[in-house]
């Protein structure tokens, strides 16, 4: 297991205004270690999406810096996977896994290994030459972050990925998400706004506040991995995941707080 | 050998119900314009004994089927002609649309600059324009060619602006993220992403460049310096010979629609594994 002792990736202070004035973030500061999985967990508007644009390099924030630590950071370290699994429609699950390969001038025949490898990973073995209208929900999104894992990046930004799936998907595919995390080591950052998922998935949980976006408290998980079904239904589970609904609830209740003045 | 039972499924009856109406539409779409062709054609013969119409005034359509046969030289040739127009004028639609709108997507700047003027062309009567082109071009066919095209580029270039413009902005985040090219970019994600716009666009376009061809001939013709289809029909206007007028004027329809059908399979062949609009909808 990695120590998640090193940092990897450091928010200093950011800050976004929009042009309409608006306070996406104000001074975040957060420190992602080197294999953490960590979850940017808050309610809507507390600019959880914006941070992770700012880190993926998408936005530029108004203040602060986004310090990367460790060996200079290549473009391939960095995986994406949005909340919709944003795939080229036209496009097979083969030809789409490809495009960041592609993208970066491999062929189609040199990809091959890495694609069918991750391809396996994701349990999509045999559905190369599907087009992704083919395919269920889950299944889209076992493309899309199949397509985030081809390059080897070092860090999986992940922008809410399973909000749009139904219970059942969403709970085999958290279960997939660790095993890939475990077996390969990246570092996850996950935009959730579930509680549930956010402390079965994490070992550390930033709790964010809204109006204006911003850090309001951290949280670790510290349950041992792997975590698996029996997992979920655990006393531990139970407790952990009252602790960070509680966190929440009064990450909430400041803003309630704020509005009042 | 062995004997493979299939067990027909056990449907209710509402779903026996649906199977065969189902069934009935199918063999209806093709079964009823057919029915309602024939009567129409059958009523205007009728109509023609009855009245006792001149031939010069309105033919039989049997006259009309003889005429297609006897003069089928003479107007396949000039089929040809216009044909040749159409297709070309489409061609070259086809490049200035798509060169255009891709121009247009390289920045807004261009688009906002030139969009207005593509409006203009496309406004005015191309019969209005015609007397211009006429003093200013001197080749026949190149006079035609432009008439033709002014008329078929705009749904072009107004699609596919439309289409390249209209890429899921997630997936041009997602190319960004990728440290793709501004062309990388246009080939790998917007020309794609516009082609069920483009191909909307391009049948339009197809009929539209048909008519363009033969208005531009009729005005041309007038002239006396056409040989199209559209010459041929002002030709046996001034000589009373309805029947040929008739049979140019079926072979212009009959062109559109064979246009309008290859068009819409290509649009098939290219849309129906991936695009909503080509796909079937199960019960």
């Amino acid at each position: 297991m990695p120590d998640r002792t090193n940092p990897f990736l450091i928010l200093q202070s950011i800050g976004k205004t929009f042009a309409s004035g608006v306070t996406a973030l104000d001074r975040v500061n957060l420190t992602v270690n080197e294999g953490d999985f960590m979850s940017l967990l808050g309610p809507s508007g507390c600019g959880k999406s914006t941070a992770l644009r700012i880190i993926a390099g998408l936005s530029s924030p108004t203040s602060g810096v986004v310090d990367w630590r460790g060996p200079p950071l290549q473009q391939n370290d960095i995986g994406f996977v949005f909340q919709e699994p944003t795939l080229l429609p036209w496009a097979s699950v083969y030809d789409n896994v490809w495009l960041p390969l592609r993208l970066r001038g491999v062929s189609r025949k040199d990809a091959e290994p890495q694609i069918a490898e991750v391809l396996e990973r994701v349990h999509l073995t045999g559905f190369e030459n599907a087009v992704p209208r083919e395919l269920s929900g889950g299944m889209k999104m076992r493309v899309s972050i199949a397509r985030g894992l081809v390059t080897r990046p070092r860090i999986l930004l992940m922008d809410e990925p399973f909000a749009a799936l139904d219970e059942i998907t969403r709970f085999k595919l958290n279960n997939d998400l660790l095993e890939l995390w475990q077996e390969r080591r990246f570092t996850v950052l996950f935009v959730t706004h579930s509680v549930f998922e956010s402390v079965f998935l994490s070992n550390r949980i930033t709790v964010m506040a809204a109006h204006p976006g911003r850090v309001f408290e951290e949280l670790t998980i510290d349950a041992p991995y792997p975590r698996d079904a029996a997992f979920r239904t655990s006393p531990h589970y139970a407790e952990l995941c009252r602790n960070t609904s509680d966190t929440l609830s009064r990450a909430m209740g400041m803003e309630a707080a704020d509005a009042v003045h | 050998m062995p004997s493979i039972e299939t067990v027909p499924p056990v449907i209710d009856a509402e779903e026996a119900r649906r199977e065969r109406s189902r069934k009935l539409e199918r063999t209806g779409r093709w079964l009823l314009p057919l029915l309602i062709m024939a009567a129409a054609l059958y009523f205007w013969d009728r109509v023609c004994v009855w009245n006792e119409i001149p031939q010069y005034i309105l033919p039989r359509p049997g006259v009309v089927l003889n005429t297609l046969i006897e003069d089928a030289g003479l107007l396949f040739a000039s089929l040809l002609v216009t044909l040749r127009i159409t297709m070309l004028s489409l061609a070259l639609a086809v490049v200035g649309g798509v060169g255009l709108s891709v121009l247009f997507t390289q920045s807004r700047w261009i688009e906002m600059s030139l969009f207005p003027f593509a409006i203009v062309l496309q406004v005015t009567p191309i019969v209005a324009i015609f007397p211009l082109i006429n003093i200013y071009v001197d080749d026949q066919t190149t006079k035609l060619l432009l008439c033709a095209w002014i008329v078929a580029f705009f749904p072009i270039l107004s699609n596919t602006t439309l289409g390249l413009n209209s890429v899921d902005r997630n997936l041009i985040d997602y190319f960004k993220l990728n440290g793709a090219s501004r062309w990388q970019t246009l080939w790998h994600l917007r020309l794609p992403a516009a082609m069920p716009y483009f191909l909307g666009g391009l049948k339009i376009a197809g009929g539209l460049a048909l008519i363009g061809a033969v208005v531009a001939e009729f005005v041309a013709g007038t002239a006396g310096q056409s040989s199209g289809l559209a010459s041929r029909i002002i030709e046996a206007g001034y000589r009373l010979n309805a029947p040929r007028l008739f049979a140019a004027l079926i072979l212009i329809s009959l062109t559109g629609i064979i246009i309008f059908l290859a068009l819409s399979w290509i649009s098939h062949l290219v849309l129906h594994r991936w695009h909503e609009s080509a796909l079937k909808q199960e019960q």
